[in-house]
């Protein structure tokens, strides 16, 4: 056979690639391929070129190929590994990118046991067993892995405690809540690599003497669940989860949509089958967690780092990175920017070099990029020479976050970008601690006003008082963090706040309360394309839109071949 | 225990099942009905308002029995700015419901969405799963009288 002949293709069947129909695809290459395997694999981290194929050919060389649709034509191309629609990954993104965690996520079917082993796979979980459970802890504790949720506490201490207590009945749960906004990276990892979560969470159990293990995972990730609990049969029928001659058992547990449950006390409350409210600490979870038992809870991709440490050795794996944070870590990437997906970089790399190099995005129209999700800060494009650690980011007023990374381009309000955050935090707060609950809706109200142009100065003193407030009078993380992307935009960019509430204007001219569109009479074709798509008939038969009635719903905007209608400031009455 | 709500005893009676009980009635019933908090309290020997204090805490359970067709209007970014708080007006104004509300003929639901994932279709709703992009009033007049019709 040539060496150009295809050997295996591989198509990208992770949640965003079916949303893109990859199903489809794949379903019509199987037919089409004859006796080539086509073969399921998960996300392969550029979600903009969905659906994606891999053809791997006979001589070794991979060609991608991105968009690819369930047609006769894109077949011919794939099944030839023609010219069209073929996809090289962004050089940049090539030389800065650092795969670990990743290394299997789109390469290997999710679902196939052996062909996990056959890369590796379990031979964490071998050399662990070999080793007494304080090596394993040690080795951990060597490596400086740091908990990859957000809150950064380092996961070897955290094993340490939990390992040090007497009890029969411990627990281990893996925190699989993902809730930001925007952020992926646990979904991407469950789907495409569960049994090396798997495998990072038995480590755990043996490091720790953990009887029983828990996978709180939300209930909109199907697909997760499906593979897990695929994974959790595949291991069982194996016996890999008879550790120390005690079977172990693996359950995982469906969220039931509250954002709140990723504080690991909520998320403990929530296990029990109650409200997911948050409670004081101490006691630690890993001296009285789920029903009263010794409980330590990790996120699901500082798992997915355990196997990678156990089979290179702590040290080896503490080679990357800075002084204070080791190791990799991933970022699913969106907002104003060319490539938008998940990505995974060393620790230490600079935001510039993720934004820019990885993101492709624009160094003339980014203005900041908001790390952490709603919990986290904007940090402005002066500082991307600022270097990807726990320390760094949170001296900024930023945090590293689970790993959601938005970039803000310069035609986005950064009073707007804080009040959509906020939307989203206030009503999440689940209401135990006045200053919350309370504090978080008045924050929301004040910048409601402010975008819709009725603010006042004293506003903006009114929210930079009420933000520590809210910091010190709440009990977890939520309210903890929620004020945030408020205190940020504030401490970077004032001068919007101060320009919505003293001359009512939007310089990114994005608040609707505080702009009108125009349409410029001497670029008009009179070809009516405006008048047709406008949905509430602001526009007359003369071409002038009634401020009035127009929503600033930007559809005559982008239905106008001649570009002649444009965002102006609002018109004083 | 009513009849209807025998699929409970698949699962053991421990208290941290409570939510994968109400669950299960979810996925059956489409909601979770007074009666069906009853049986369930009395499954678990809890007592009903602790069932309803429950539920009340997560976005995911649902108290009104959805009609045969479920409006979903979303209200992600995109469509928040191409004016998706005006089809909710209309849709006010031609079902008389609000979002979270069910017509009392049963035939329409109404609920609000963070994202359905179709943002350069903008404003968009789907109805029992189908999306509808690019909506004005006539076009979903339109089609809520097909739906009503069928």
């Amino acid at each position: 056979m040539s060496d150009r002949a295809v050997k295996l293709f591989r198509v990208g069947v992770a949640s965003c690639g079916i949303a893109a129909g990859a199903e489809a695809v794949m379903e019509m290459l199987k037919a089409r391929a004859g006796s080539i395997p086509v073969v399921g694999v998960g996300c392969l981290g550029h979600c903009y070129a969905e659906p994606m194929v891999e053809a791997v050919l006979n001589s070794g060389e991979s060609v991608l190929f991105r968009d690819v649709q369930a047609t006769e034509a894109d077949m011919d191309n794939l099944l030839a590994v023609g010219p069209n629609k073929r996809f090289e990954i962004p050089p940049e993104r090539k030389s800065r990118e650092l795969i670990k965690v990743l290394a299997l996520a789109g390469r290997i079917d999710p679902t196939d046991f052996d062909a996990y082993v056959a890369n590796g796979g379990y031979e964490g979980l071998k050399r662990a067993l070999s080793m007494t459970p304080e090596q394993v802890v040690d080795e951990v504790k060597l490596s400086g892995l740091r908990g990859r949720g957000g809150g950064g506490f380092p996961t070897g201490n955290k094993w340490g405690f939990l390992a040090a207590k007497k009890a029969d009945n411990k627990i281990l749960i893996c925190n699989a809540d993902e809730g930001d906004p925007g952020a992926f990276m646990d979904r991407s990892l469950m789907e495409s690599v569960p049994h090396q979560v798997l495998e990072g969470m038995l480590i755990a159990a043996y490091a720790t003497g953990a009887a029983r293990l828990f996978i709180y995972c939300r209930a909109e990730y199907p697909l997760a669940i499906k593979h897990l609990n695929l994974a959790i049969d595949q291991i069982r029928t194996h016996r890999l989860n008879v550790v120390n001659g005690r079977e172990l058992d693996i359950i995982i547990k469906e969220g039931a949509g509250a954002f709140v449950c990723g504080e690991e006390t909520a998320l403990i409350a929530s296990l029990e089958g109650k409200r997911g409210t948050p409670r004081f600490r101490p006691p630690f979870p890993t001296d009285s967690g789920f029903q009263g038992h010794p409980t330590m809870i990790n996120n699901v991709e500082t798992f997915g780092n355990v196997p990678l440490i156990l089979r290179e050795g702590g040290a080896e794996y503490a080679k990357i990175g800075t002084a204070g944070s080791k190791g990799t870590k991933l970022f699913a990437l969106a907002g104003d920017l060319k490539y938008p997906g998940l990505v995974e970089v060393p620790m230490g790399i600079t935001l510039g070099e993720i934004v820019f190099e990885i993101g492709g995005a624009d160094r003339e129209k980014v203005k900041a990029v908001q790390t952490g999700g709603p919990s986290g800060g904007c940090i402005p494009v002066e500082l991307f020479d600022t270097p990807v650690d726990y320390d760094s980011l949170r001296a900024l007023g930023a945090i590293m976050g689970s790993g959601g990374m938005i970039v803000i381009g310069k035609d986005r309000c950064m009073v707007e970008t804080a009040r959509y955050f906020l939307d989203f935090t206030h009503r999440e707060s689940c209401g135990k601690c006045t200053f919350c609950r309370v504090g978080m809706t008045r924050m929301y109200e004040t910048l409601e006003r402010i975008v819709n142009g009725q603010g006042e100065e004293s506003d903006l003193d009114f929210l930079a008082d009420l933000g520590p407030k809210i910091r010190m009078g709440s009990l977890c993380g939520l309210g903890q963090t929620a004020p945030n992307p408020v205190l940020a935009t504030l401490r970077y960019y004032r001068h919007e706040y101060e320009e919505h509430v003293r001359d009512h204007h939007c310089r990114a001219l994005q608040c609707n309360a505080l702009v009108d569109l125009e349409l410029e009479q001497d670029k008009c074709i009179k070809c009516k394309m405006c008048i047709r798509t406008c949905p509430v008939g602001a526009i007359s038969d003369d071409f002038v839109i009634d401020p009035d009635k127009c929503t600033r719903c930007n559809s005559c905007l982008d239905a106008c071949p001649k570009q002649a209608v444009r965002r102006v400031p609002k018109r004083k009455k | 225990m009513d009849q209807k709500f025998t699929f409970l005893s698949k699962i053991d009676r421990e208290p941290s099942n409570l939510i994968k009980g109400l669950q299960l009635v979810q996925a059956s019933e489409g909601f979770v009905s007074d009666e069906a908090i009853l049986a369930v309290a009395e499954y678990f020997n809890i007592p009903p308002v602790e069932v309803e204090g429950v539920l009340s805490f997560y976005a995911q359970f649902k108290r009104v029995k959805p009609g045969k067709y479920k409006i979903a209007v979303c209200d992600g970014t995109a469509c928040h700015i191409k004016g998706s708080a005006l089809v909710q007006e209309w849709m006010r104004q031609e079902l008389g419901i609000k979002s979270g509300e069910t017509a009392p003929d049963g035939v329409f639901s109404l609920e609000t969405v963070a994202c359905l994932g179709c943002c350069s279709l903008a404003p968009v709703m789907s109805i029992n799963g189908r999306v509808y992009g690019k909506l004005d009033r006539k076009k979903m007049v339109k089609i809520l009288k097909e739906y009503a019709s069928k």
